[in-house]
């Protein structure tokens, strides 16, 4: 039995043909290189592509890690554990990572639109996960920091009702889309 | 980067969509050039933007920059520290982490990092503390503490966890420093804040984790409480069962489990992310009874129709495992097992199938088994292969069913599958070949089959071996020669050189067949393979062509092993130069390597999965281990005279764990002698033992006589050795004794600088522990794949019927399980594995005596409400003394 604290072992984001989208790697043993990291998501790709993990998140064991994962468009969200990891936090990690991104891209979620907004994306990774340790798993905060909504203004973000994080958020991505 | 509206831009560009993309044709020392515009006077941030996320773009496609390039990027991103755009300078945080800066470097952000970590804007706050924690040095780390310490009882969420999470990760190297925080994480584990919850509470595990009793505390006082927090309430679980692990010890076995209550009251909880982990923890506690399991299993039951996949994944998975503990106690789930089998995810219908397979009973097998041959055509080779595995063990645990089970084997042996899958069956059917000799005829016959049709060079070559070994045993051994022989026609090299073999050693061990099988090795001397040529011409030689070498040599030539590890024989060829001299492989070391760290650790995670899998991969285990001794035995010269090896014994330990020198016996029963292998380990680093032997005292036991003892030469620090003592015995007697030891040898004190040792040394001795020969020892474990015609076939008047009491114990499984160790025979038909709540239950046995006399035991056990376990023995054998030595073990222990 592990009595450790539960750990992430990497987040991805593929596309259509398995081809990375953004990716993050937090367990730096298991792969070390980019030969190993790429071999890992070949195969995972190739494993899931043909499920329909479209509704409700699949999971599956590939190469003795539990991976759960979840299809929308031409993106496929993964996230893996360790073999003995409890397969409901890694999903709440994914669905969070999920639903986080569909808040910043406005429910625009595809390859184009996030390859236009990658900047949004990893930094929504930077925010959900520190060094394989859960970081946030609620959709809306982790939107709001990586908005860095309240930092510019005198209410804190703990104090915003939602709507007002909203439409901050709102204009903080008009503002990003207007470059 | 073109960031146009989404929308918009989505309507015009349909058509090329898929080529679309804003980074398309970026170069790295493009976007390297553009990066100098972080130098501007005048900073364009959208612009710096732009270029961070390219940046950061190449570094995921997997791009790496040169130590230079970095150097650059990462003093120019320190550039933009001036610039007061919100969304910028997050972008620059994320480059730092990413560009992981050396240490000289550091120096030059730190002071802008610092800045910000007293900033009043807590986002800030909260990503300078990350990120200066991420790249900072013990040394720096002790002037920034100050402000981490306050950061960790912070009011704002976001800066507490970020302060407790970089303190998990200092921990790491600077332990001493973080430690210092105890009252602050303390504080923290009682926010309102569920994610700083639960960080803080991992923090404070990790400072505590070895101090037993602060662990024990923090679980009382927060078991107690009210953790908000989902996540901090796993931990907290995990945390409780280490508590009661580490507790285990020390209480006493009988009354309630402490936390246990906690642990059930957690499977009401609101979260499935918590319900599941206490389940599952649950599920895993050390010595589990039926009471405790069942409200998790219900749980989980409950799991297994859920309509979210992770949610039945998880589930199975958990129940698969308490299977192969507790097999009865996941019977209940069986109904909502089979409807997993047509479940979409095929990972979890596989789970399925083999947990179904686990808990399977006698009866259930044939419906179960059409079930999966539907099953089986439709998921991939991987979970094929796992099906393979469960179905291998259920064979193993009801072996009359070998018919059903060896069919469906050769079934799915004829359809299409890679190398692994096909190599997965073969390991099956091989090893069912072993363990259960009725069906090694028609194993034999499947695998013929097979090789007609077989596109894997490996897989042909080792069946062909198997062929070549256990053909000429089998009552018609002319009807493999077709097979083998068409081998020598239809396939490449390889496999015809291995037909050659295989025909030889038909010839060898079968009079009758040697004339034709001359003839079709004289055919294969004009093949256009050398190595078949070779073997063709060796073998005609070996077998009579010249008629100076006798028959049974030629038998014993062509059976025999080499004796050597192959890897120290490969070593050896590839070092010797072709000379005068012949290459002698008796110069070739038969010490078997050290291995190295990597393997040691598999092979300690394949212990540990042994072991878990417990009972049912028993039958397999000893017969591999008995064939490795005995390769070890035959190599030495003195045991070469006493005849066949009948029993090895498990290893016994003579000495404490951590003591200096670690010893265990096996002892190997032969039919009139007992060798006595003594393993020894030195763990002393400053010493080498030289001529170590075991001094056996047989004063206590007169019908043993000591014949030989060979000593070690040399038993270095860390690498175990052998040193062995032969005994001799009157020839078939049932000898019993006990033997004093001690450990003799020369001490040489080795320099731990040079790991050179000293010339001069001196004698030493070691006291062991007494070693004991039992009845146990003569008797073999075997397999009889129909108890009852077997029991009936033996004759009910030489059986021997006693009963005993064998006073309280703790259930019926455990006084099942002790008699059959203390037998040392063979459970068959699963009838080690008790009910639970059965108030009686009968176990069968089966064994072979020395000399060959089958024995077989019928032992009915009951247990009454005082938990008095009563048994009623009997025993059937050829020998009535036989019989009567079985019922001795039992009276006399």
């Amino acid at each position: 039995m592990d009595y450790s604290t539960p750990a992430i072992k990497n987040i991805l984001l593929l596309d259509s043909e398995g081809k990375r989208v953004a990716v993050k790697y937090f367990d730096h043993e298991d792969w070390p290189n980019i030969t190993t990291q790429t071999a890992f998501e070949k195969s995972v790709f190739t494993k899931t592509s043909r499920t329909a993990a479209r509704g409700e998140a699949e999971i599956g064991m590939f190469d003795g890690y539990i991976v759960v994962y979840k299809f929308i468009a031409d993106l496929h969200f993964y996230v893996t554990g360790g073999d003995d990891e409890n397969e409901l936090i890694l999903v709440t990690v994914l669905q969070a990572f999920f639903d986080a991104v569909s808040l910043l891209l406005r429910s625009q979620v595809e390859k184009k639109t996030v390859l236009e907004n990658l900047d949004l994306v990893l930094l929504t990774l930077d925010e959900i996960v520190d060094g394989g340790i859960v970081l946030e798993t609620d959709s809306t905060i982790i939107a709001g920091r990586v908005a860095m909504r309240g930092a510019d203004s005198d209410i804190p973000l703990s104090e915003q009702t939602i709507s007002q994080a909203f439409a901050n958020a709102k204009e903080q991505l008009a503002r990003s889309l207007l470059k | 980067m073109a960031l146009v509206n989404p929308r918009d831009k989505k309507d015009e560009d349909r058509d090329d969509e898929t080529e679309y993309s804003p980074f398309f044709g970026i170069e790295k020392g493009a976007v390297l050039q553009e990066a100098r515009v972080f130098n501007d006077p005048q900073l364009d941030t959208r612009r710096c933007q732009q270029v961070i996320t390219k940046l950061l773009y190449l570094l995921n496609q997997g791009e790496s920059f040169t130590k230079t390039e970095a150097t650059e990027v990462f003093f120019a991103t320190t550039k933009l520290f001036q610039s007061k755009d919100i969304a910028l300078r997050r972008m620059v945080y994320l480059m730092i982490k990413e560009i992981t800066p050396s240490a000289d470097e550091v120096i030059i952000v730190t002071s802008s990092l610092m800045k910000d970590m007293n900033s009043k804007t807590d986002l800030y706050r909260a990503n300078a503390i990350r990120v200066l924690c991420r790249i900072i040095d013990g040394g720096l780390l002790g002037q920034i503490e100050r402000y981490l310490k306050q950061a960790v009882v912070d009011k704002n969420p976001i800066v507490a966890s970020a302060a407790l999470v970089s303190g998990i990760h200092l921990l790491k190297n600077n332990p001493e420093i973080v430690k210092r925080w105890s009252n602050e994480v303390q504080e923290a584990v009682n926010s309102k804040a569920p994610l700083v919850q639960f960080h803080a509470l991992a923090l404070l595990h990790q400072i505590r984790q070895n101090d037993r009793l602060a662990v024990s505390k923090l679980v009382t006082s927060l078991t107690r409480g009210n953790v908000r927090s989902p996540l901090a309430q796993c931990l907290l679980i995990r945390y409780t069962v280490q508590v009661i692990h580490e507790a285990s010890g020390i209480s006493s076995s009988g009354g309630e489990r402490p936390f246990y209550e906690f642990l059930e009251g957690c499977l009401r909880h609101k979260a499935e992310m918590v319900i599941f982990e206490a389940a599952r923890a649950i599920t895993q506690l050390e010595g589990v009874t039926s009471r405790e399991l069942t409200p998790a299993i219900t749980v989980l039951q409950l799991f297994l129709s859920s309509s979210k996949p992770v949610l039945r994944f998880a589930a199975v998975r958990t129940l698969n495992k308490v299977a192969m503990t507790h097999p009865l106690a996941v019977t209940n789930c069986n109904i909502d097992m089979e409807s997993l089998i047509s479940d979409q995810n095929r990972s979890i219908a596989t789970l399925a199938i083999t947990t179904l397979l686990k808990t399977g009973n006698e009866s259930s097998v044939d419906r179960l088994m059409k079930q999966i041959t539907n099953f089986m055509s439709d998921i991939a080779d991987e979970f094929k292969i796992t099906v393979v595995e469960a179905i291998r063990s259920l064979c193993l645990k009801f072996p009359q069913k070998y018919r059903t089970l060896m069919n469906f084997l050769s079934n799915i042996l004829r359809e299409e599958g890679g190398f692994e899958y096909k190599k997965a069956i073969v390991d099956s059917i091989l090893i069912l070949i072993r363990e259960i000799p009725d069906a090694k005829e028609s194993g034999l016959s499947h695998l013929c089959e097979f090789i007609e049709d077989c596109e894997f060079t490996y897989l042909s070559t080792q069946i062909l071996h198997l062929l070549g070994n256990e053909g000429p045993k089998t009552a018609d051994p002319s009807k493999y020669i077709r097979y083998i022989y068409n081998r020598v026609i239809l396939e490449n090299a390889t496999v015809r050189a291995s037909a050659v073999s295989a025909l030889a050693k038909f010839g060898a061990m079968v009079d009758f067949l040697q004339p034709r099988i001359m003839v079709l090795l004289r055919r294969c001397l004009h093949d256009n393979d050398d190595e078949v040529r070779d073997r063709a011409t060796l073998y005609l030689q070996v077998l009579g062509d010249t008629k100076d070498i006798a028959p049974d040599g030629a038998a014993a030539f062509l059976s025999e092993t080499l004796n050597v590890p192959l890897a120290n024989l490969e070593a050896s060829l590839k070092a010797y130069e072709p000379s005068e001299k012949p290459f002698n492989i008796a110069a070739v070391s038969k010490e078997a390597k050290p291995l190295t760290i990597a393997e040691k650790k598999k092979e300690k995670k394949a212990q540990r999965e042994a072991a878990a899998t417990g009972a049912h991969a028993n039958g397999v285990a000893p017969a591999v281990s008995t064939s490795s001794y005995e390769n070890l035995l035959n190599a030495i010269p003195e045991f070469a005279s006493i005849g066949k090896l009948f029993k090895s014994s498990k290893p016994v330990q003579l000495t404490e764990e951590e003591t200096e020198y670690a010893v265990n016996v096996v002892k190997h029963t032969y039919p009139a002698h007992v060798v006595f292998q003594f393993n020894a380990t030195n763990t002393i680093q400053e010493q080498l033992l030289e001529n170590v032997e075991v001094v056996m005292d047989t004063s206590l036991a007169d019908e043993f006589e000591e014949v030989a003892s060979i000593p070690l030469k040399s038993l270095p620090y860390g690498s175990p050795g052998q040193t062995f003592v032969l005994l001799a015995k009157p020839e078939g007697a049932v000898a019993l004794g006990k033997f004093g030891n001690v450990l003799k040898f020369k001490v040489k004190e080795v320099d731990p600088a040079s790991g050179e040792p000293d010339e001069e040394g001196y004698e030493d001795e070691y006291a062991l522990e007494d070693v004991e020969v039992t009845i146990g020892d003569y008797i073999q474990r075997t397999s009889v794949s129909n108890f009852r015609n077997s029991w009936e076939a033996l004759d009910p008047g030489l059986e021997k019927v006693d009963e005993y009491g064998l006073g309280p114990r703790e259930s019926l499984q455990e006084a099942v399980k002790a008699v059959i160790n203390t037998l040392g025979m063979q459970p068959v038909e699963g009838t080690d594995q008790v009910p639970s709540n059965a108030r009686s239950h009968t176990a069968l046995l089966a064994g072979t005596f020395i000399g060959n006399v089958p024995v077989l035991a019928r032992l009915s056990f009951g247990i009454d409400a005082q938990k008095q376990v009563a048994m009623k023995l009997a025993v059937r054998s050829e020998d009535e003394s036989v019989s009567e030595l079985i019922q001795d073990i039992i009276a006399s222990s």
